[in-house]
Formats: C-alpha cells, sequence, structure tokens
C-alpha cells in the first residue's frame, strides 16, 4: 500500500498567490468596475453632483457623429499600422531568414526599435519631420514638397500610422523569423527540385505554412493600434489637426480628462474593453487550431 | 532516363572541411545505385550534390550528355525522395503530387492523368489522393512521396534514407516496392542508405563511402566474396566479420591464429607473403562444424544465441582470446564452454594488410 500524503493547512501558497491577486484587484478589477459604475452615470464638470443615468451615455455616444468618426479613424489607422508593419516585417523576415553570413547581427539591429518607449518613437518621428526643424521636412522640401503634419489632416495620419509601424515592425519580424525557420528546410528544397523559384516558393510554401502565425499578428496588431498607441499620438499630434488623427483611445482621454465628461468618457472605454475582450476571444478560439508539418 | 557520371567530384565547406575527396563513379543508364557507409561518411551529401542541393567545389557531373555542375536543382531533371518526405502539409496529395507539374506549366487535363497513373502504380485510391499527408500512415506517405516523384518522369530518382521512418516491418515491404519499381519504370536511381541490408537488396551496384572516400564499388556479390578493406568487410554482412591478428607461415600455405588454431590457405595464392603477420577476416557462416574433429580448430562457446532459423555461438580459438562468432544454420544445443571443432573452405578467408587496411591478393 502507498502511504497517502496528508498536507496540513498552510497559509503559505496564499502568501505566494498574494502579489498576483493584488495586482490584479488593485490595478485591473477595481478600475474597471469604477468605469463600468460611472459609465451609467452623469457627474457635473465640478464633481459637485452626479445622477444615475442608466445607459444614457450609451445612447448620446452611438449618435455623436463625432464618436462614430473616431470609430472609423481608428479602423482605417490600425488597418494601416497593421498591413503596414505587418508587409514590411514579413519582407525583412523573408530575406533574414535566406541570409547565412552576419545573420545575429541582422536580427539584434531589427529588433531594437522594439525596445523603445512609445512616446519616445513619437518624439524621434516628431524631430524628424517638424515642419519648421526636421531633417525629413527638409529633404521633402528640396525635393518640392512641402511637408506640414501640424496643418494637414492627411500628412497627421501618415506621421503617426508610420511611427507606430515601425515600432511594431520589431515584434512582428521576430515572429514571421521564427515560424519560417520552423518549416523543414526540405520542404523548400523540395519545392526547389519541383521547379519553383524563390518567389514562388515563398508565395505557395512559405506563406501559407505560416498563416497562423500572420493572423496570431494580425490580432496582436490590431490591439496594438488600438490602444497601446496613446503615446505615440499624444507625442506626435495630440490628436489633431482638427481631430484628423483621434482615435478612440485618445478620445477616452480627451473628452474625460481635458474635456471632464467623465461618464462620456467611462462609457467610452467600456466599449473599447468589449473590443478588446472580443479580439481575444477570436485570438484564443483560432489559435488553438495548430497546423502540422 | 539518362546515364550519370561522377567525374573526380569534390566538396569543400567554406569552413575548410573536406566531406568528399574525388569520387569517380559512372552510373549506367537504368541502374540502381546504391550509396551505403556509416553516418558521417558523406552518402547524403553526395547525393545533396548531384540534386544541386549542395555546390560542387571541384569536379564534373554529368547527367545525360549534359554537364550540370551549375544548374538549379529544377533544371537538372530530377526527382527526389526525401528522408522526412517532404510533403507540402497544407495541400492534398493530389495537389503534392501535381504541384511540380503544376509549375512547369502542363495543362490541367494532362496534369489529371499522369498523377492518376503515378496514384495507380502506387494503389492510391481517389479517396486517399483528396487527404491531406497528416491523415496518411507513414507508408502511405511514402508512397505520395514517391509518388511526386514518379509523375515529373525525371532523367534520375534520388532517394535519401527513405525508409528510415518507418518501422521494420513496412521498411521490408516498401525496400520490394522501391525495387520493383525503379525495375518497372528502368528510371537511373541513386539510393542513400546506412542500412546494408537495404543496400544489399536494392542495388545493382554499391559505393561504400567512408569519411568521403570510396572504399569499394561493385555488386554486392562482390563486395560480399571480396571485400577490398577492412572497413567494407565490417560493414557489409550480418553478423559481422571476425577479425583476429594472425601469422602467415614460411610456405604461404596456412594461417595460424596466436592461440594455435590453424587454417589452410588457398594454394599458390600467399606464397609471396610467406612469414606475414595479416589481419584475419571470417564470416560467421562460412565457419561450419567439422566431422573430422580436428584438434587445431576448435572453438571454445561462451555464449549462445538462439535465433530460430540460425544458432549464433561466441566463442573463441584456444588459448586466443579474440572473440569469434560462429552462425551454425538451425537449431543447434550448444552448452557453454562446449568445445567445437570447426573448418572452412580456404577460399572463404579474407587476409588483410593490417597497415594500409587492405586485401592481400
Amino acid at each position: 500500500m502507498l502511504k497517502r500524503v496528508h498536507f496540513g493547512p498552510s497559509v503559505l501558497p496564499f502568501l505566494l498567490v498574494a502579489p498576483q491577486i493584488i495586482i490584479t484587484l488593485v490595478f485591473f478589477i477595481w478600475p474597471t468596475s469604477h468605469a463600468l459604475y460611472q459609465s451609467l452615470l452623469i457627474e457635473d464638470a465640478f464633481g459637485l453632483s452626479t445622477e444615475f443615468v442608466w445607459f444614457e451615455n450609451f445612447e448620446v455616444l452611438f449618435e455623436d457623429e463625432h464618436y462614430l468618426g473616431a470609430f472609423e479613424r481608428t479602423t482605417i489607422f490600425s488597418l494601416l499600422v497593421a498591413s503596414s508593419s505587418m508587409g514590411f516585417s514579413l519582407v525583412l523576415a523573408a530575406m533574414a531568414d535566406r541570409v547565412i553570413k552576419g545573420s545575429m547581427a541582422y536580427r539584434t539591429f531589427l529588433i531594437w526599435p522594439y525596445a523603445v518607449a512609445p512616446v519616445v518613437a513619437g518624439a524621434l518621428w516628431v524631430f524628424m519631420l517638424d515642419p519648421t526643424l526636421g531633417i525629413l521636412t527638409y529633404g521633402l522640401g528640396a525635393m518640392g514638397y512641402e511637408w506640414n503634419h501640424k496643418l494637414n489632416g492627411g500628412e497627421a495620419m501618415g506621421l503617426v500610422v508610420v511611427a507606430a509601424a515601425w515600432k511594431q515592425v520589431a515584434y512582428n519580424f521576430l515572429f514571421f523569423l521564427a515560424a519560417m525557420q520552423s518549416i523543414p528546410k526540405s520542404l523548400i528544397e523540395a519545392a526547389a527540385i519541383d521547379g519553383a523559384g524563390p518567389v514562388r516558393r515563398f508565395c505557395t510554401i512559405i506563406f501559407p505554412l505560416i498563416s497562423p502565425t500572420t493572423f496570431f499578428l494580425l490580432v496582436v496588431n490590431v490591439v496594438y493600434a488600438f490602444f497601446d498607441t496613446f503615446g505615440i499620438i499624444h507625442a506626435v499630434t495630440q490628436g489633431g489637426p482638427a481631430k484628423s488623427t483621434e482615435i478612440l483611445v485618445y478620445k477616452v482621454y480627451n473628452d474625460g480628462f481635458v474635456g471632464l465628461d467623465l461618464g462620456g468618457s467611462a462609457a467610452q472605454s467600456v466599449i473599447l474593453m468589449i473590443i478588446v475582450i472580443g479580439l481575444t476571444v477570436i485570438q484564443f478560439k483560432y489559435i488553438e487550431k495548430k497546423v502540422e508539418y | 532516363m539518362a546515364q550519370v557520371r561522377l567525374d573526380n567530384l569534390k566538396k569543400t565547406y567554406p569552413n575548410g572541411f573536406k566531406a568528399i575527396h574525388g569520387v569517380d563513379v559512372d552510373i549506367q543508364d537504368g541502374e540502381f545505385l546504391v550509396l551505403v557507409g556509416p553516418s558521417g561518411c558523406g552518402k547524403s551529401t553526395l547525393l545533396r550534390m548531384i540534386a544541386g542541393l549542395e555546390s560542387i567545389s571541384e569536379g564534373v557531373l554529368t547527367i545525360g550528355e549534359r554537364q550540370v555542375n551549375d544548374l538549379e536543382p529544377a533544371d537538372r531533371d530530377i526527382a527526389m525522395v526525401f528522408q522526412n518526405y517532404a510533403l507540402y502539409p497544407h495541400m492534398s496529395v493530389f495537389d503534392n503530387m501535381a504541384y511540380g507539374l503544376k509549375i512547369r506549366g502542363i495543362d490541367k487535363s494532362e496534369i489529371r492523368e499522369r498523377v492518376k497513373k503515378a496514384a495507380d502504380i502506387l494503389e492510391l485510391t481517389d479517396e486517399q489522393l483528396s487527404r491531406k499527408p497528416r491523415q496518411l500512415s507513414g507508408g502511405q506517405r511514402q508512397r505520395v512521396a514517391m509518388g511526386r516523384a514518379i509523375v515529373r518522369e525525371p532523367s534520375v530518382f534520388l532517394f535519401d534514407e527513405p525508409l528510415s521512418n518507418l518501422d521494420a516491418k513496412l521498411r521490408v515491404q516498401m525496400r520490394i516496392e522501391i525495387r520493383q519499381l525503379q525495375e518497372r519504370l528502368g528510371i537511373t536511381s541513386v539510393y542513400v542508405t546506412h542500412d546494408q541490408v537495404e543496400a544489399m537488396t536494392l542495388g545493382h551496384r554499391l559505393v561504400v563511402l567512408n569519411e568521403g572516400r570510396v572504399e569499394q564499388l561493385g555488386t554486392p556479390i562482390e563486395l560480399y566474396e571480396r571485400p577490398a578493406s577492412l572497413f567494407v568487410a565490417g560493414f557489409i554482412g550480418s553478423p559481422a566479420m571476425n577479425f583476429a591478428t594472425a601469422q602467415i607461415n614460411g610456405q604461404g600455405t596456412a594461417v595460424a591464429l596466436p592461440g594455435g588454431a590453424e587454417f589452410t590457405l588457398a594454394e599458390g595464392v600467399y606464397p609471396s607473403h610467406a612469414d606475414r603477420t595479416v589481419t584475419l577476416g571470417i564470416r560467421p557462416e562460412d565457419l561450419t562444424l567439422s566431422e573430422k574433429a580436428q584438434d587445431n580448430c576448435v572453438l571454445t562457446a561462451s555464449l549462445v544465441e538462439h535465433l530460430g532459423a540460425d544458432t549464433l555461438v561466441h566463442g573463441h580459438f584456444g588459448t586466443d582470446q579474440t572473440d569469434m562468432t560462429v552462425r551454425l544454420s538451425g537449431i543447434r544445443r550448444v552448452e557453454k564452454a562446449q568445445q567445437l571443432p570447426l573448418e572452412i573452405l580456404p577460399e572463404k578467408l579474407h587476409l588483410f594488410d593490417p597497415e594500409s587496411e587492405k586485401r592481400l591478393a
């Protein structure tokens, strides 16, 4: 007979999980529940009186053309960021996958931008493209193009897209490269013997085989563009000119902390929360479907 | 269908490592040539050089009438079967087989016809053609990999250890299928394996490679009966050949082990090697029980293995401690420490120079 081992009651397991639970409670559950509650309130700008209004804040939001405009802008912005950063890093990864000499150096340099904080990345691009001081502005001027993202909404959008995508290229590159290197080499060789050139091999063998990674990155990039680009926008355009770069997450900040419409701002953040939950569900559901080689 | 000529092929890696030191082989049209050797002997490298997956550092490779040294794999008119099959996992079996044809721009009806024909040869059903490779068993995947090679109708088939991922039973079956297929299609084939049984049964001729050099090139029977070196002698045959240091007598008529056992040599072959120290090689199956009970050739058994069809007796001759294995056919009741009188035909003795490790006479 095997002796059954009994563990006496101990506080140690509770102590060990306590930090994680406390962090979750303080930084996630508490603010979330507060936002949920606040989205049902209307508060005056001085915080002297509040009124419980059920879903009136949401009703107002969906009739507000500025809010719907921000929705549309965010969609365009995140699609542009996701497609440009993924497309660019896919090309880089495909090239780095073929390199043999100095591949470590390439990889290290390509991974660096990921370590840069969003605000710093934004500041970097602001300096380079400042309408009066920027070196790239100067270069564009020499080619006869007058760059001024402080006046031109399209240019401002272009600038935040470039800054946001640039930062994400490193992350995407890492995942694409890892996916490409996990494809057995003999598959590529078999395709070469079958007569497929490098471009054909990429399109018919490599790209289909890395599609689970591509899908994962698409979700991650959309989430990034939706939420993590606040710092970049704040540093580069503050949502301007004329709200042309005001995406949803920036509008939450602008309406709440600048406009002091706390109820409306909370309602917006609840909607964002629902979007991120939806995206996460999609990601988990499809990412489980593994591809066998 | 084509001749393949390897003319002094050499491979040196950028780090200076020499993998292949000049290989010369003429592969006849329709021949099945097997490259065999232990792992790391360069057999796969040589095959990949023929395929165009590794560059050729020196020498000339011709397939048919063309020198193909600098041609891309796709332009060499070859097809290859990989060890892990290398089937495209996202494509159906049909698409796997049709891929090379599609790239060559062959029209759809002909592709369907050729894939169907190959599937019939390999006994793949229509239902299996629509499946993905991962839904097939190991043996079926193996067939698909061969089907992909067949539909291309190449001049040369290259096989890179295609059976090593299969279990023992399936391996024997697929071995026979590959042999039959090759005979039926008559396509020149080069086959790499580390398994000497596979090599012996499949090849018209074998190339035994060791550390990037050709040890011997010949038919399976030649390699078995007259191994050119100690390496080939030890590599071909199972259980492996027995080796012992021995001394030829003054007349060159007999060879003696230090322990006293003596074997008569074939007449008139070794007079020039009289009084020499040699390495004596004896195949376990060449020793037979003697009726005459010669007292100078007696094996003391130390271990007996019953295989059913054969009995393997391990032991040593007289006081010589070199281990010897004897393969007796059928079931023999042999006790430990029993004395077995043995004999061997003089022409079955293999003598090697201990220095150069080459065969004598």
